[in-house]
C-alpha cells in the first residue's frame, strides 16, 4: 500500500491529487501518516512509529488507521 | 492635506453570470480622488472570482455563511479585523442584510462602520408587504396577494385578471395564463420557497430600474435610472442603458425622502404605454450594476463612504444620459497553490 | 518524554465553489457542565442516556417571561402547558412561580389536580374531553375552552343534568397573518362562525362564558401576529360587552412562542431570528391597550406559553456508540439518543454539542440514533469533531414535548434528572424497568 507518487502534501496540509484534480485538507498526524506512506513504510511500522509519539492506545489507531486507509482508497490516492 | 486611507470589507465578491455586487462596487471605490482604500475581500466560496482579481482586492478572507449565525460571523470578522483593522464592511448580498443589519452595534464596539437601511426599512419593504408599502408611500404598486393553499387559486379571478405572476417568497416569477398554470408554478415555488406564495397582477410595460443612495434623513445623494437592453436566461442584466427620465427621478427622491432610506438601494419599476410607474420590488442593497453610475458621473460607492465618514458629499443632480454597460466574461488564471492556501488558512 | 496529543487522521475534500467552512476555524462549541455538574460524572453516576432538567433555568426563564408581559399590561397569568413537559416535579416548579395549569386531557387534569392545582385554576383545552373529563370540570369550576358544536351541546346536557352553571370560554381561530393558519381548533372568527356559538353560550342557561381564546400555531416568530390577533379578540370582547352587557374575565392568547432552536429548511439560525419575550410582549400588550377594551376593565391576559418557558432548561445527555463511513465516503456516528427520546429532532436541526475537543478538525457527518429504523437521525450534516466510541454528547434546548411525546420503542425511557438550585441532583422520573412495563401485559392461557 502505497500513496501514488505524485500526490504532493503541501507544508500546510493541502494536498492535490493532479490525476483526478481533487483537492483535500489533512490534519497533522494525517499529513504525517502519509509522509511515511510515501516513503513506502508498511502499516505496520507507520502504526509503531504514531503509537511512539502519540498517547493513543493500539486498539484506537488501528481502527482509526483502517478508517484512513478506506479514505484514500475511496478518493483514489493510493497504488494498489 | 493628506488624503484619508480606509480599510473597507466587501462582500459579494462572485463576479459571475449571476454577479453580486462587490467587484464593480470596489471599481468605484478604487476611482475616488478623495480617499485611498486597502480592500479586503469576505468570500464564502472559494472560487468567487473577485479572490483572484489581486489587482483589485488586496486580501481575501473567507466568512461562515449568515445561516452560521450571527455569532460565527461576528467571530470571524473581530479576527479579520484583528490583522486588518477594519473602517467599514460592505456587504452586498441579500442574504447576508439581515445579520449585518442586526450586527450593527457590535461591529460599531469594534470601531466598524456601516452604512445600512435600518430593520424596520429593511422588512417594511419585503415582496409580500408590496400592497402596504404602495399604500403608505404613495406609489402605484401591482396589486398582490398573498396566498398559502391551492384553494385559495379559484377566488383569484375576483381581484385579478389572466394573465397574472406567481411568485416565490424570495425568488421565481412565472406567468400564467389560467388557474391550472398558476396551479404548476404554485405547487413549483411553494415546494422551492415555501409559503405564502405571492400572486401579482402583471403589468405591461417596460422594465426599468433606479439605483439610488439615500443618507438616511430622506435625502437622495445618488440617484441613476437605467434600462435593461439584454438580460440572460437567468433573468439578469447583461446591457444597460442610462435614461433621462424625471418621473422616475422624482419617484425615487419622493421615496427617500419618506422613508429616510440609509444606503444604497435599486428600485425596479415597470413603466406602462400610458407612463404610469408601478414598483415591484426594492432590492434593499446596491445591485450590481453600480458601476454603470460611477462611469456615468455619480460614484455611489464612494458618496456612501463619504456619508458614513461625514466627510463632503457632491451634489449629484447630474449624470451622463445614454452610457452603456455592457458585461463580459473572462478566464482569470489561478494557481492550485493559491487555490490550496485558501482552502487551508481560509486567507489568500 | 511526554507523548503528543493524539487525534485520529483525517482527510477532507475541498469542493471547489462549495460552501468551504473547514480551514476558517469556526471553533465547534462545546458542554462540559450543566448547572456546575460535569456531564462526564453524570452519564457515570446515572447512564448514558439521560434527561436533565435544570430548575434554576426554568425559574430564570418563567420570571423574564412574566415581567416582560407583567410590566406592560396590569393583569398577567401564566398556565403551565402541560403536554409540553408533564413531569410532576417541572409543573410544580411553575406552579410554585404563580402558573396555573392548562391540559388538554383527563390525563393531565388528574395530574393538574394532584400537583395542588384547584379546579378553578385550570384550564381545559382540546378536542377530546369525555364525559368523565367534563363533569369533572364543571363541578371544579375549570375553565373548558369549547372545540367544536357537538362539545357545545354535550357540555350544555352535562351541565343541565348536574345543575351546574360551565364556565365556558370559547377556542378561537383567526387570520393573523401567518402560515399555516390553524383553523382545526375551535371557531373560525372571519366567516362569522366563533360570533354564532358565543351567542349561543351567551344565551345557555347552564353556561357562563368566561374567556375568549386563541391558539395560532407553534414556532411563531411574528410578534406581529400576536398583535393582530389580540386586537381580533379584544374587538370580540367589546362587541359581547355592547350586545350582552357582559364582560369576559380573560383574553387567552394561548403560546406558541419562538425557541433558539433552528427549524429545518430555515436559513438563518434560531438564535438570530427568534424575537424575546419583550419583543413579544411589546407587540401584544401594545394592541391590547391600543383596541377599544375600557381601561378599568380591562381583562386577564392568559398565557399557555410552554415551549419558549421550557425547551432551553433541558438537556439531552448521551454517548457515541460507533463511528462508520458510509458508501459515498461520508461520516455517520451513531449515539445513544434517538428519536425515541428526541421526537422534536423530526423538526429541529438540533445542536449535538462535545464536551470537549481535542482539535478543532470538524468532517461532514451524519448523526443517526441507536434505533434500528431508517428514521431515526437526529442530525443529517452536520460539521462534527472527531469523537470516539464512549464519548460524551449533548443535546441542549430539548426540554419541550420531548418528555412527552417520547417513545417507547424497542428499549425502556431513561431516567429524568432534575437540578435544584442548590445544584443538588434529583432522580425526578426513575429509569423505566423491564419488569414494570411488563407487567402491564397479559397472555392468554392457551399461548402460556
Amino acid at each position: 500500500m502505497k500513496l501514488k507518487r505524485n500526490v504532493a502534501v503541501s507544508e500546510n496540509g493541502f494536498l492535490f491529487n493532479p490525476e483526478t484534480g481533487d483537492s483535500f485538507i489533512v490534519n497533522p498526524i494525517a499529513k504525517e501518516i502519509l509522509n511515511y506512506l510515501k516513503e513506502g513504510y508498511d502499516i505496520e511500522k507507520i502504526n509503531q512509529l504514531i503509537l511512539d509519539r502519540y498517547e493513543v492506545d493500539l486498539v484506537t489507531l488501528e481502527k482509526n488507521m483502517e478508517d484512513f486507509l478506506k479514505m484514500l482508497q475511496h478518493n483514489e490516492l493510493l497504488d494498489r | 492635506m493628506e488624503k484619508p486611507k480606509f480599510n473597507i470589507a466587501v462582500t459579494g465578491l462572485n463576479n459571475t453570470d449571476n454577479p453580486g455586487p462587490g467587484i464593480p462596487v470596489i471599481r468605484g471605490l478604487k476611482e475616488s480622488k478623495d480617499f485611498d482604500v486597502r480592500i479586503i475581500g469576505l468570500a464564502y466560496e472559494n472560487l468567487e472570482p473577485g479572490i483572484y482579481m489581486r489587482d483589485l482586492v488586496d486580501k481575501t478572507y473567507q466568512i461562515p455563511y449568515p445561516s452560521s449565525g450571527k455569532e460565527a460571523v461576528l467571530e470571524r470578522i473581530e479576527y479579520i479585523n484583528s490583522k486588518e483593522n477594519l473602517d467599514f464592511i460592505i456587504p452586498n448580498l441579500d442574504a447576508e442584510l439581515y445579520t449585518f443589519i442586526q450586527s450593527k452595534e457590535k461591529l460599531e464596539k469594534m470601531d466598524i462602520r456601516t452604512f445600512l437601511p435600518t430593520m424596520q426599512q429593511f422588512e417594511e419593504r419585503h415582496k409580500a408587504n408590496l400592497n402596504e408599502y404602495g399604500e403608505k408611500y404613495g406609489i402605484k404598486v401591482p396589486l398582490s396577494k398573498s396566498i398559502t393553499s391551492r384553494r385559495d387559486i379559484d377566488e383569484l379571478k375576483e381581484d385579478f385578471e389572466y394573465p397574472l405572476l406567481v411568485k416565490g417568497k424570495f425568488y421565481d416569477a412565472y406567468l400564467a395564463y389560467t388557474p391550472e398554470q398558476v396551479n404548476t408554478h404554485f405547487n413549483k415555488i411553494s415546494a422551492k420557497w415555501g409559503l405564502p406564495v405571492i400572486i401579482q397582477e402583471f403589468i405591461r410595460g417596460t422594465e426599468v430600474n433606479v439605483i439610488a443612495l439615500g443618507d438616511g434623513h430622506g435625502n437622495t445623494v445618488c440617484a441613476v435610472p437605467m434600462r435593461k437592453q439584454y438580460i440572460t436566461d437567468k433573468g439578469k442584466a447583461w446591457g444597460g442603458i442610462t435614461i433621462k427620465d424625471e418621473k422616475m427621478l422624482e419617484l425615487t427622491r419622493n421615496l427617500i425622502r419618506q422613508t429616510k432610506w440609509r444606503g444604497g438601494m435599486e428600485l425596479e419599476l415597470i413603466k406602462t404605454n400610458q407612463n404610469e410607474y408601478f414598483l415591484i420590488e426594492i432590492n434593499p442593497r446596491i445591485p450590481a450594476w453600480v458601476y454603470l453610475a460611477v462611469a456615468a458621473g455619480q460614484n455611489l460607492p464612494e458618496a456612501l463612504i463619504k456619508l458614513a465618514f461625514g466627510m463632503d458629499v457632491p451634489n449629484y443632480s447630474e449624470y451622463e444620459v445614454g452610457k452603456m454597460f455592457i458585461r463580459y466574461s473572462f478566464d482569470l488564471i489561478g494557481d492550485i497553490a493559491q487555490f490550496g492556501s485558501l482552502s487551508v488558512t481560509g486567507e489568500m | 518524554m511526554k507523548k503528543l496529543d493524539y487525534e485520529r487522521p483525517i482527510l477532507n475534500k475541498v469542493n471547489a465553489g462549495m460552501p468551504d467552512k473547514f480551514g476558517m476555524k469556526t471553533k465547534t462549541a462545546t458542554l462540559s457542565h450543566i448547572e456546575e455538574h460535569s456531564v462526564h460524572d453524570i452519564l457515570k453516576e446515572f447512564g448514558s442516556p439521560v434527561y436533565v432538567i435544570s430548575e434554576p433555568c426554568i425559574r430564570k426563564t418563567y420570571r423574564t417571561a412574566y415581567k416582560a408581559f407583567s410590566t406592560r399590561y396590569p393583569r398577567v397569568q401564566f398556565a403551565w402547558s402541560y403536554k409540553t413537559n408533564y413531569m410532576n416535579a417541572v409543573c410544580k416548579i411553575f406552579h410554585s412561580e404563580g402558573a396555573w395549569a392548562e391540559v388538554v386531557s383527563g390525563f393531565e387534569y388528574s395530574k393538574a389536580i394532584e400537583n395542588g392545582i384547584s379546579g378553578d385554576q385550570i384550564i381545559f383545552n382540546g378536542p377530546e374531553k369525555s364525559k368523565e373529563d367534563l363533569e369533572r370540570a364543571i363541578t371544579d369550576g375549570a375553565m373548558i375552552h369549547l372545540d367544536s358544536l357537538d362539545e357545545f351541546y354535550f357540555l350544555g346536557e352535562l351541565a343541565q343534568k348536574l345543575d351546574k352553571k360551565a364556565n365556558v370560554a370559547l377556542r378561537i381561530n383567526l387570520d393573523a397573518g401567518i402560515y399555516p393558519q390553524w383553523d382545526r381548533f375551535g371557531f373560525n372568527l372571519e366567516n362569522g362562525e366563533a360570533w354564532h356559538a358565543l351567542n349561543r353560550i351567551m344565551l345557555h342557561e347552564h353556561m357562563e362564558l368566561v374567556g375568549l381564546h386563541t391558539h395560532m400555531g407553534t414556532y411563531i416568530t411574528a410578534v406581529s401576529a400576536y398583535a393582530v390577533a389580540a386586537s381580533k379578540l379584544a374587538d370580540m370582547a367589546v362587541r359581547l360587552f355592547r350586545k350582552f352587557n357582559h364582560s369576559i374575565k380573560y383574553l387567552d392568547l394561548g403560546g406558541g412562542f419562538a425557541t433558539k432552536n433552528t427549524l429545518k429548511g430555515a436559513y438563518l439560525p434560531g438564535a438570530d431570528t427568534c424575537p424575546s419575550f419583550d419583543d413579544y410582549a411589546e407587540a401584544l400588550t401594545s394592541a391590547l391597550l391600543g383596541s377599544e377594551l375600557p381601561p378599568d376593565k380591562l381583562p386577564l391576559l392568559l398565557l399557555e406559553t410552554g415551549r419558549a418557558l421550557i425547551d432551553k432548561a433541558g438537556y439531552a445527555l448521551g454517548s457515541v456508540l460507533a463511528n462508520k463511513r458510509l458508501v459515498d465516503g461520508r461520516r455517520a456516528t451513531v449515539i445513544d439518543i434517538g428519536v425515541n427520546m428526541l421526537f422534536t429532532a423530526f423538526w429541529y436541526e438540533h445542536e449535538v454539542l462535545p464536551t470537549k475537543l481535542n482539535s478543532e478538525q470538524t468532517e461532514n457527518t451524519t448523526i443517526y440514533g441507536p434505533l434500528c429504523m431508517n428514521i431515526d437521525i437526529i442530525r443529517e450534516a452536520i460539521q462534527f469533531p472527531l469523537l470516539q466510541k464512549g464519548d460524551a454528547i449533548v443535546i441542549p434546548r430539548i426540554g419541550a414535548y420531548n418528555m412527552t411525546q417520547w417513545m417507547q420503542f424497542i428499549k425502556l425511557r431513561p431516567p429524568v434528572l432534575l437540578i435544584d438550585e442548590d445544584r443538588k441532583i434529583h432522580v425526578i422520573r426513575k429509569k423505566e424497568s423491564f419488569q414494570e412495563f411488563n407487567a402491564h401485559e397479559n397472555v392468554p392461557k392457551h399461548l402460556k
